[in-house]
C-alpha cells in the first residue's frame, strides 16, 4: 500500500529511525547470539584475549577437540553436575506454581469483578501494597518459622511461597480480565436457575481461556525467573535451576570450567526462548493489558 | 455477589496472601526488635600441678538451651536499627560534629554498609527508571515508522531482555565483559589501557550495572508505549498536521499528552521493582563494589558462619519503609479514581 505522501518520512529521518531500530536490535539480542554459540566451543575461545573472532570461528576449540564445535560444556553441566535433577525440581515447580496461582488467582479475581463492594476494592489495594514487597524481605520472615516448623527446604514449601507472592499480580490481572467479560453472562446463567459457583463453572470458565493463558504466561515466568525464594528456601537437593546455577558458579570458575556454566545457562535460556516465540502476542497483550487498565 | 459467596471464591487466595506475605512482613518486624543470644559462658577452674587457672569457655549446651527456649533471642528494642550496619545514628551523629567539609562527610558516610547499599539503590532506581523509559518510548517511536517485516523480529528479541531471568542476563552480560572477553577487550582497546577492567572500580561498575538495568527495563516500556501509539486517534494527528505541527510538535503535543496515564503507569510500576534491585548484584559478583539494599539482606542470611536474623529483618523493615513512601503516590491516586467511581 502506498503511503500518502503527508505521512512520508524525510529521508535522513528514514535513515535515523531504521539505523537505530537496528542498532536496538543488536543490542538487545546480541548477548544471546553470542553466549548461544559461544557455548559451543572451549574456554580459550570463548574468552579470547587475543581476538575476538575466535569466539567465532573456534581455532582452540578445533585444536582441543577435532571440531570448531563441541559439547563439552553441556557433558559438563548435564551430566558431571547434574543439572538434569535441578530441571525436574524446576518442572515441578514451575507447573504446581501455575496451576496452583491460576486456580486461586481466577477464583478470587472473578469475585472481585463481580462484587461492587467497597471491600473488594481493599482487597485489591492490599494486593497492591503486597505486590511491592521486596521478595527478599519476605524470605526473611519465613526463614526463622520455616525452622521452627522444620518445613525449611522442601519443594512444597517453595512452591505455597511462590504461590503466594505471586497472587498479587494474578488477582490484578484476572480481575481486569472478568471485568471484561460481560456480566449478563454469567446473570443469564443464575436466572436459569443455576448457583454462582455452577454459573461460574458452566458459563464462565468456558470463555475465560484467553484471559488464564496470558496471566499463566506471567506465573510461569515468575516462578521460573525467582531467585530470592528459591535460592533461600531449598535445600541443596531440592534446588531449581537458577539458584542451581548460582550456587555452582563459585566452585566452577575456581577449577577453570566456567564452559559448564555458560552452558547451564545457555540450557536455562531454551524454555524462555520457546515461550516468546510462540506465545509472543499473548506476552504483549498481557503487557499491555495491566498497562491500560491501570 | 453475597458476602457469603465472596468470601468462599476469594478465600485461598486471601489465606495464602495473608500468611505468605503479610504474617511474614508482621515476623520480619518482630525478628528486628530482638538479636541473637550472647553465648552462655561458663568459667571452670583447671588446675596442674603448677597451679590454677580459670577458664572462660562456651557452654554449649546452655547456649542451645537457651537458643530452644527463646528461638527470636533477646529483646534489643530499636537497637539493631540504630547499630553501625543500619542508620548508624552514632557515627553519623560524630562524622555531621566532625568532618573537613562536605564531600568529607559524604564519603564517610558512605562508608557505612547501610548508606551505601541505600546511594547504590536510589540511584539505580532513580536513574534506570527515566533512561529505561526513555529508551522505551524512543524505540516504540522508531519501529512505528519502519516498515512491517522488521516489526516482528524487533519485538521478539526485544521481549528476551525483559524476560530473561536476571540473572541469568547479567551473567551473560558479565561474561561478554570480561576482561578477557569481547568488549572487556574493546574497551581496553578503546582507552588504550590493558589493565582496564570492568570489575574493578567503583564507578565502572555502577556504570554496568546501570547500563544493564536500562537494557533489561527498556523493552517493558517499549511494548507499552508502542501499544499505546496504536491507540493514538489518526484524527487528531492529520488535524494537527493541518494546522501546520511538524513531526516533532505532534510527538510533543500530541503523541506525550495522550500517552501520559501509561507513563505514569509504566513508571510506578519500575520505581517499585528497580529498587529492588538484587538479581544483578549477585549475578556481576559486584558487592564489593554496589550493594543495594536486597543485596544486603540476603547476604545476612547467607553468611558464612550463622545467619543475622535481626540484621536482615532491621534492613528489611527499613526496605519496606522505603517502597511504602514509592508507594503513596500510586495508592493517593487509586483511592481518588475509586471514590470518583463510586460517585
Amino acid at each position: 500500500m502506498e503511503e500518502p505522501l503527508a505521512h512520508r518520512q524525510p529521508p535522513l529521518l528514514r535513515i535515523l529511525t531504521t539505523g537505530f531500530v537496528i542498532v536496538w536490535l543488536v543490542i538487545a539480542a546480541f548477548p544471546f547470539l553470542w553466549t548461544v554459540w559461544g557455548s559451543f566451543k572451549v574456554e580459550g575461545d570463548f574468552f579470547s584475549r587475543a581476538n575476538w573472532l575466535n569466539a567465532i570461528f573456534g581455532p582452540a576449540t578445533t585444536l582441543q577437540t577435532g571440531a570448531p564445535f563441541t559439547g563439552n560444556g553441556y557433558y559438563g553441566a548435564w551430566v558431571v553436575n547434574g543439572l538434569w535433577r535441578s530441571v525436574m525440581n524446576t518442572v515441578i515447580v514451575t507447573i504446581c506454581v501455575t496451576v496452583i496461582s491460576l486456580t486461586f488467582g481466577t477464583l478470587g479475581g472473578y469475585a472481585l469483578a463481580r462484587s461492587g463492594r467497597r471491600y473488594s476494592f481493599f482487597v485489591l489495594i492490599a494486593a497492591l501494597i503486597f505486590r511491592a514487597m521486596p521478595h527478599i524481605t519476605l524470605v526473611s520472615g519465613y526463614l526463622l518459622p520455616f525452622f521452627q516448623l522444620n518445613v525449611w527446604g522442601y519443594l512444597p514449601t517453595a512452591i505455597i511461597v511462590l504461590v503466594a507472592i505471586n497472587q498479587p499480580f494474578t488477582l490484578w490481572m484476572l480481575h481486569s480480565f472478568f471485568l471484561s467479560i460481560p456480566k449478563d453472562l454469567d446473570e443469564s446463567a443464575m436466572v436459569d436457575g443455576c448457583s454462582r459457583f455452577q454459573a461460574f463453572r458452566l458459563a464462565v470458565i468456558p470463555v475465560m481461556w484467553p484471559g488464564v493463558i496470558t496471566t499463566g504466561l506471567f506465573s510461569f515466568l515468575l516462578a521460573y525467573n525467582d531467585f530470592a525464594v528459591t535460592s533461600m528456601l531449598l535445600s541443596q537437593d531440592n534446588q531449581t535451576i537458577v539458584p542451581r546455577i548460582a550456587s555452582f558458579l563459585g566452585s566452577i570458575e575456581e577449577t577453570g570450567k566456567v564452559m559448564y556454566a555458560v552452558a547451564a545457562v545457555v540450557s536455562a535460556t531454551v524454555p524462555l526462548f520457546i515461550l516468546v516465540m510462540f506465545f509472543q502476542r499473548q506476552i504483549v497483550s498481557g503487557l499491555t493489558a495491566g498497562a491500560v487498565k491501570g | 455477589m453475597p458476602h457469603r459467596t465472596f468470601l468462599l471464591f476469594i478465600l485461598p487466595s486471601l489465606l495464602a496472601m495473608v500468611v505468605f506475605i503479610a504474617a511474614p512482613v508482621v515476623s520480619v518486624a518482630i525478628q528486628s526488635l530482638f538479636v541473637a543470644h550472647d553465648k552462655v559462658m561458663v568459667s571452670v577452674q583447671s588446675c596442674s600441678p603448677f597451679g590454677c587457672t580459670d577458664d572462660v569457655h562456651v557452654d554449649n549446651k546452655a547456649t542451645e538451651e537457651l537458643q530452644k527456649r527463646e528461638p527470636l533471642g533477646k529483646f534489643n528494642g530499636f537497637g539493631t536499627y540504630i547499630d553501625r550496619n543500619h542508620l548508624a545514628f552514632d557515627e553519623v551523629g560524630a562524622i555531621l560534629g566532625d568532618n573537613a567539609g562536605f564531600g568529607d562527610a559524604v564519603g564517610r558516610i558512605y562508608a557505612l554498609p547501610f548508606y551505601r547499599a541505600l546511594a547504590f539503590t536510589l540511584v539505580y532506581t532513580f536513574v534506570v527508571t527515566p533512561l529505561a523509559m526513555l529508551l522505551g518510548f524512543i524505540t516504540a517511536l522508531a519501529v512505528n515508522t519502519v516498515p512491517g517485516w522488521i516489526k516482528g523480529p524487533v519485538i521478539f528479541f526485544s521481549l528476551l531482555p525483559m524476560i530473561i531471568t536476571p540473572i541469568i542476563g547479567s551473567l551473560m552480560v558479565y561474561w561478554m565483559i570480561d576482561a578477557n572477553a569481547i568488549l572487556g577487550v574493546a574497551l581496553q582497546n578503546l582507552f588504550h589501557d590493558p589493565n582496564l577492567y570492568l570489575k574493578a572500580s567503583a564507578p565502572l561498575t555502577w556504570i554496568v550495572l546501570l547500563l544493564y538495568g536500562i537494557w533489561t527495563n527498556g523493552p517493558f516500556s517499549f511494548v507499552v508505549f508502542y501499544a499505546g501509539l496504536q491507540m493514538v486517534p489518526k484524527d487528531t494527528l492529520e488535524s494537527a498536521m493541518i494546522d501546520g505541527a511538524n513531526r516533532w510538535d505532534r510527538v510533543r503535543f500530541v503523541v506525550v499528552p495522550y500517552l501520559t496515564p501509561l507513563a505514569t503507569f509504566v513508571a510506578l510500576v519500575q520505581l517499585m521493582d528497580n529498587f529492588r534491585v538484587f538479581e544483578p548484584v549477585v549475578g556481576f559478583n559486584a558487592q564489593a563494589n554496589a550493594s543495594s539494599l536486597s543485596y544486603s539482606i540476603y547476604s545476612d542470611l547467607n553468611g558464612q558462619f550463622s545467619q543475622l536474623f535481626s540484621s536482615a529483618a532491621a534492613t528489611s523493615m527499613l526496605t519496606i519503609l522505603g517502597v511504602i513512601v514509592l508507594l503513596i503516590p500510586v495508592l493517593v491516586r487509586t483511592w481518588r479514581e475509586f471514590n470518583l467511581k463510586a460517585v
